[in-house]
């Protein structure tokens, strides 16, 4: 697989849109990924960034997108039509370049919430029967194989998917995640999205 | 350890379809056990009302199910929906079918740093000895597949290991206190669907890990020498052929 080639691939259409072969649904799609996900995948809202993300979720999110299986608001509006026409390879392609670019930390989370944010994370909340993130998602948000990278991502978009969770959009995460952030207050999920924005 | 990618995605699957089997019975269990009660609901509920002080005072020592419930999902947010183990950051172990001496006593050694992990430290902490007994019952009545993925080639060479031991190493044969199926029996635990990971991780890092207080020896000191004797291979081949047992 050559990532040189597919990032030149990406550049080369995302500067010159025009250029790009009309009807090459494949193509079309990942010019539309740096519309809203920024040239170097580090996301705008409301997309999330890219950059850095495991390539195995970004991939099972793609296909999940395809199925409809994820179905918040967001995704409904504007991903369903992304990953519509995606082949196998492209979905592929896509995850392993965009793990490839390096993550910037978003910082926008409230300071004064962060280490409460912390204490959750790493240590998790016992007699509240709220386990610590830390032992799935690593001990700096990285993420690990199919586990997404959760540092450094946008504060409104940790805080959206943490809610909606508990909204009942469930149908692309499998357990454990619904039933855990389903035990979140609104205070907790604000904290743990805050320090996440501040993780490197 | 990579190339397991494919088999958590499928993994992932079982996981959530074996939750929507496991809800069922879980059901009807609790239903069974209502409708049992029928025939003794209205006396109860007169005693209920004449010794309401009493009760009271008594419920102080028993477990609320309601409270036993919720800690039974809390813990298997993380050990799986059917106590199957997941493989995370860090690989958490399989409860399913654990003999429940050792669940405790290992429950026991986190708080006593006799294990020391510190989320299990303050997982342990958290939970009262009725709720620990309760735990144990549960997850000793499990019994989902392994979660497999261990690689297959020494897996011959791992079942040599766990039923003869390595006699030049002088390792005896894991089967001699784990049992020939793997189960374990008491204080000596089940390593038959064990994450092949987890077993790794403990098998090397046994010294550091476990037995740890030197005021409080316990049984983990059995295991000390074997762990020490066993080399990197033999290690990844017993794991993997006890990680497949069912």
């Amino acid at each position: 697989m050559s990532y040189v080639r597919l990032k030149i691939a990406v550049m080369a259409i995302a500067f010159s849109a025009a250029a790009a072969p009309a009807g090459h649904a494949e193509i079309l799609a990942i010019r539309n990924c740096n519309w809203c996900h920024g040239a170097s995948g580090q996301g705008y809202m409301p997309a999330p960034r890219l950059a850095g993300q495991r390539p195995q979720y970004v991939a099972a999110q793609l296909m999940n997108f395809s199925s409809h299986a994820r179905d918040n608001p967001f995704s409904k509006m504007y991903m369903w039509g992304a990953a519509a026409n995606l082949s196998h390879q492209a979905v592929h392609d896509l995850a392993a370049y965009y793990s490839t670019l390096s993550p910037r930390a978003a910082n926008d989370g409230d300071r004064a919430l962060a280490a409460e944010g912390w204490s959750i994370y790493q240590q998790g909340m016992p007699d509240a029967n709220i386990v610590a993130c830390v032992v799935c998602h690593g001990p700096n948000a990285e993420g690990v194989r199919g586990i997404p990278r959760l540092g450094g991502l946008a504060y409104s978009y940790l805080k959206r998917r943490l809610e909606q969770w508990g909204e009942g959009f469930h149908a692309a995460a499998g357990p454990p995640m619904p039933g855990i952030a389903g035990k979140l207050s609104q205070n907790q999920i604000e904290a743990l999205a805050s320090y996440l924005s501040f993780v490197k | 350890m990579r190339g397991f990618d494919a088999i958590r995605t499928g993994g992932k699957t079982t996981a959530s379809s074996l939750r929507r089997i496991d809800s069922k019975p879980r059901h009807d269990r609790s239903k069974r056990r209502i409708s049992g009660a029928v025939g003794f609901a209205l006396p109860i509920a007169f005693l209920a009302v004449a010794f309401a002080g009493v009760c009271r005072a008594s419920d102080a020592n028993t477990v609320a199910v309601g409270g036993i419930q919720a800690k039974i999902a809390y813990c298997k947010d993380c050990h799986g929906p059917s106590a199957q183990g997941y493989d995370g950051y860090f690989p958490i172990p399989r409860l399913a079918g654990q003999q429940t001496e050792y669940l405790e006593n290992q429950l026991r050694a986190f708080i006593e740093h006799r294990r020391t992990n510190n989320i299990m430290f303050n997982v342990a902490h958290a939970l009262s000895p009725g709720m620990v007994s309760a735990l144990a019952e549960n997850f000793k009545g499990l019994n989902p597949r392994p979660i497999g993925g261990a690689p297959t080639q020494f897996v011959a060479q791992g079942r040599k290991i766990f039923q003869d031991g390595v006699p030049d190493a002088n390792v005896a044969a894991c089967a001699a206190c784990h049992g020939p199926e793997a189960t374990g029996s008491g204080p000596i635990p089940r390593l038959a669907g064990q994450l092949y990971p987890y077993l790794i991780k403990e098998l090397v890092n046994w010294g550091k890990e476990r037995g740890q207080n030197p005021t409080k020896p316990d049984t983990s000191a059995i295991m000390s020498p074997v762990a020490h004797s066993l080399n990197k291979s033999e290690i990844e081949a017993v794991a993997a052929y006890v990680s497949y047992l069912k």
